[in-house]
C-alpha cells in the first residue's frame, strides 16, 4: 500500500501500463516535454518512456480524437488527453463517427481500443468552460464506454482498465478530487471492472447513486445521517456507460427510496436514465418518488462566487436531501 | 499537352493492367448504377471521371504494406489495392461477406482488413485525421509503409483536414493527401466552396510539398505520386496532392445534376472523359488497339457478371446479429 492522491493514482496506473506494454502510446495539450499536463498527471512519462510515446499535440482536438484512431487500428492503445472534458467537443465528431462505430461498422475487422482522458467538475473557479460535466454529450453511444473513478484506489485501478479494454473508453476525472483525495492504494497490478457499479456503503433506510465529487459529498452526509438512525446505501456509478443496471437496481430494490445526484444539470443528465431504469425495473418495490438532487438548468457553472456556489450540489445539500427522503 | 506513356517508366503490361482497373472501375460502376435503378441496391456514389488518376495515385504504393484511407468516389485505387468486384458488388448488395462493413454501411463505403483498407464513413474527411495515427504508427514501429488518404475538394474545407495536415507537417508524417477535385460539392462550384487559386497551395502552408495534377494525364499523376511516395518512405515527411479531375455523374443515385449544372458542361463532360482520354492515348501510342480494347472490355464484363451473380446468392446479415460486436465482448 502507499498513499496517493486521485492524481497521483491515476499517474500511477498509466505508468504501470506504460511500462507493462509498449503500445500503450499517451499524447495531448502540453502532455509532453517537462511540463506533463496542465494537472501534472502525465508529469516525468516522456522522461521515462520516449518523447515518441509521450508527446505534445497542437491545440486540436479533432486531431487527438482521430490521431487516437487510427493508431487503435494499427495495433496501438492509444491515451488522448483533453485538456478539461469541456474541450473534447470538437473531437465529438471522432468520439462518436468514429471511435465508437469503428468496430461495429466492420464487424470486428478494425477496431478503436482508446483511452480518451477528461478532466471534468465544478467547484474549481472555471466557470462556463473549465466545470462542465459533459459526459451526457457522448452518454448513450453504443460502442463507447463512458467510465469515472470516485476515489484513489478506484482511479488507479479503473484507469488501467480502460487502457486495457478494447473498446474505446471516455475516462473522465473530477478535477476538484485529483488533490483532495487521499488514501491507501495497493501498489500491486490490479484493475477495476469497467462494467461495474460499486456499493461504497451499505444501508436499509435510503439509497444514493452518485459520481465524483457529488459521491464524496453523499458518503460524508451518510454518516451524519446515520447518527440520525437513517442508514444509508451509497452506490458508485462507476461505469457511467454503459450502465451496471443490475446494480442499480438492486441497490434501489433494497431501500425503496432513491436519491439520484449529479453536479450536472438536472435535466437530461445521465441520472434522468437510471431513473427510468429503476422506474421501469423497481416502481413496485419504491416506497417514494425517485428523487434527483442536480445543478439548475443554467448552461454551465458561472465564474462569480455566489454563482458558482448556487449551482454546486455542496454537502448540506446532499443531506437535507438525504434526510427529506429518509423521513418520507 | 499530356505526358507520353514511356515517361512513366512503367512496362506496358503495367500499363496496360493500369488500363484494365481504370475500364473495371467505369464498367463495374456502371453496373451498379443500374442495380441501383432496378431496386437491388438502394444507393450509389461514382469516381466516374476520376479513374485515370485514382488508378496512377493507387499504382505508385506498395500494396502489401502500405496503408489505404480512402473516400466514397475510390472504388477503382480499392481494386488497384486488392479488392475484388465481388467485394464492391458484396457491399453493395449489403451481405454478411461485405469486406468492408459486413453490410452495416452504405454502398461504396470501401474497407478491407485483408488489403489494408481501413473502414471510413459518411461523415467527410475524418479519414484525414485518422489517417495521422496510422502513419504516426509506422513511425513508432519504425516501419517504412507509408499512408495515403483521400477526400473531395468540397470536404478538403472541413476543420479536420487542416488539423490532420498541420500534425503531418510538424511530426514529418509519412503520409501522402489527396483531394480529388471534381469541381462540385453535390451542387454547390468552386466559387463558393474556396478562394485560393489552387487547394495544393494549403501543402506549403502545412510545411508539405504541395502539387496539382491533371488527373486525366496518367503519367503526370503516376509520376507525382511515385516521387511524393518514395520522399515519405525515405523519412521526408508528407506531401499534398490536389488532383483534377471530372464529375461525369450526378453527385449520387439520390441526386440529378441538370438541375444545376449548365448545359454547356454537361455536354463538356465526354470532352473531359479520362477513360476516354486514357484510351486514345493507348491507342496514339501503340500500346492497344480498340480490337483488344474491345476484348478486354469482353472479359471485364464477363467478370462483372460472374461478381453480380455470386454476390447476389450469398447471404444477408442476420437480423438477429443487430448487436454483435457493438463491444469487444458481444
Amino acid at each position: 500500500m502507499a498513499m496517493m492522491t486521485y492524481l497521483e493514482a491515476i499517474h500511477k496506473g498509466i505508468e504501470e501500463e506504460m511500462a507493462r506494454d509498449e503500445n500503450v502510446v499517451i499524447f495531448g495539450e502540453d502532455v509532453g516535454g517537462v511540463k506533463g499536463g496542465v494537472f501534472g498527471v502525465t508529469k516525468g512519462l516522456a522522461e521515462m518512456f520516449g518523447d515518441d510515446r509521450c508527446f505534445n499535440t497542437p491545440l486540436t482536438e479533432g486531431l487527438i480524437g482521430g490521431l487516437a484512431v487510427g493508431l487503435g487500428t494499427v495495433g496501438y492503445r492509444a491515451i488522448g488527453e483533453f485538456q478539461f472534458a469541456d474541450y473534447l467537443l470538437p473531437a465529438v465528431n471522432q468520439l462518436i463517427s468514429e471511435a465508437s462505430r469503428m468496430r461495429y461498422r466492420t464487424q470486428g475487422d478494425w477496431t478503436a481500443p482508446i483511452t480518451f482522458r477528461a478532466p471534468y467538475g465544478g467547484g474549481v473557479r472555471g466557470g462556463l468552460y473549465h466545470s462542465q460535466s459533459t459526459e451526457k454529450v457522448l452518454f448513450g453511444q453504443p460502442g463507447l464506454r463512458i467510465v469515472t473513478p470516485s476515489s484513489p484506489r478506484d482511479a488507479k485501478g479503473l484507469i488501467k482498465a480502460a487502457i486495457r479494454c478494447d473498446d474505446p473508453v471516455v475516462f473522465y476525472e473530477h478535477k476538484r478530487l485529483y488533490r483532495l483525495l487521499k488514501e491507501d492504494v495497493p501498489e500491486d497490478d490490479y484493475v477495476v471492472p469497467i462494467d461495474k457499479a460499486n456499493v461504497v456503503r451499505e444501508g436499509d433506510d435510503i439509497t444514493v447513486i452518485g459520481y465524483g465529487m457529488v459521491l464524496n459529498h453523499a458518503l460524508k452526509a451518510a454518516e451524519t445521517l446515520s447518527k440520525e438512525g437513517y442508514e444509508a446505501e451509497v452506490v458508485d456509478v462507476r461505469s457511467i456507460y454503459p450502465l451496471d443496471k443490475e446494480t442499480l437496481v438492486k441497490a434501489a430494490k433494497k431501500t425503496g427510496k432513491v436519491l439520484l445526484v449529479t453536479e450536472d444539470n438536472l435535466e437530461g443528465s445521465v441520472m434522468s436514465e437510471i431513473s427510468a431504469i429503476i422506474a421501469e425495473e423497481a416502481l413496485f418495490d419504491l416506497d417514494s418518488p425517485i428523487r434527483r438532487l442536480a445543478g439548475p438548468d443554467s448552461p454551465s457553472m458561472p465564474y462569480a462566487l455566489p454563482l458558482e456556489r448556487e449551482f454546486l450540489i455542496s454537502e448540506e445539500k446532499v443531506l437535507d436531501a438525504m434526510r427529506e427522503l429518509a423521513e418520507f | 499537352m499530356m505526358k507520353k506513356l514511356k515517361e512513366s517508366g512503367l512496362s506496358k503490361e503495367e500499363i496496360v493492367q493500369a488500363y484494365r482497373h481504370v475500364l473495371m472501375g467505369r464498367r463495374l460502376d456502371e453496373r451498379l448504377w443500374q442495380l441501383t435503378r432496378i431496386g437491388k441496391t438502394s444507393f450509389n456514389i461514382s469516381g466516374q471521371g476520376h479513374e485515370v488518376g485514382q488508378v496512377a495515385m493507387a499504382m505508385a504504393f506498395e500494396h502489401e504494406k502500405d496503408y489505404f484511407l480512402p473516400y466514397y468516389r475510390d472504388m477503382a485505387p480499392c481494386l488497384v489495392w486488392g479488392m475484388t468486384p465481388k467485394d464492391i458488388m458484396l457491399g453493395s448488395l449489403g451481405k454478411e461477406d461485405d469486406p468492408s462493413s459486413h453490410g452495416r454501411q452504405m454502398p461504396n463505403h470501401y474497407g478491407s482488413k485483408e488489403h489494408n483498407i481501413i473502414s471510413h464513413s459518411s461523415t467527410v474527411s475524418t479519414q484525414y485525421t485518422v489517417a495521422t495515427g496510422v502513419a504516426y504508427g509506422a513511425q513508432l514501429a519504425k516501419k517504412d509503409y507509408v499512408t495515403l488518404t483521400t477526400t473531395g475538394e468540397g470536404s478538403a474545407n472541413q476543420g479536420e483536414v487542416q488539423e490532420a495536415m498541420n500534425f503531418a507537417g510538424v511530426k514529418k508524417l509519412p503520409l501522402i493527401f489527396v483531394i480529388e477535385n471534381n469541381g462540385y460539392a453535390i451542387s454547390v462550384g468552386r466559387d463558393e466552396q474556396y478562394a485560393s487559386e489552387k487547394l495544393s497551395d494549403r501543402g506549403p502552408a502545412f510545411g508539405m510539398t504541395g502539387i496539382q495534377v491533371n488527373g486525366n494525364d496518367f503519367v503526370e499523376s503516376y509520376l507525382a505520386f511515385k516521387k511524393v511516395v518514395e520522399d515519405a518512405r525515405k523519412g521526408f515527411g508528407p506531401a499534398l496532392i490536389e488532383m483534377m479531375v471530372t464529375r461525369l455523374t450526378s453527385h449520387s443515385a439520390d441526386d440529378d445534376h441538370s438541375v444545376y449544372r449548365t448545359k454547356e458542361d454537361i455536354e463538356n463532360l465526354k470532352k473531359n472523359d479520362g477513360l476516354l482520354l486514357f484510351e486514345k492515348q493507348l491507342i496514339d501510342e501503340d500500346y492497344l488497339t480498340r480490337e483488344q480494347m474491345k476484348e478486354i472490355d469482353a472479359e471485364l464484363k464477363k467478370e462483372i457478371n460472374k461478381a453480380t451473380d455470386e454476390a447476389e446468392a450469398m447471404p444477408d446479415p442476420k437480423a438477429e446479429d443487430i448487436l454483435k460486436e457493438v463491444y469487444a465482448d458481444n
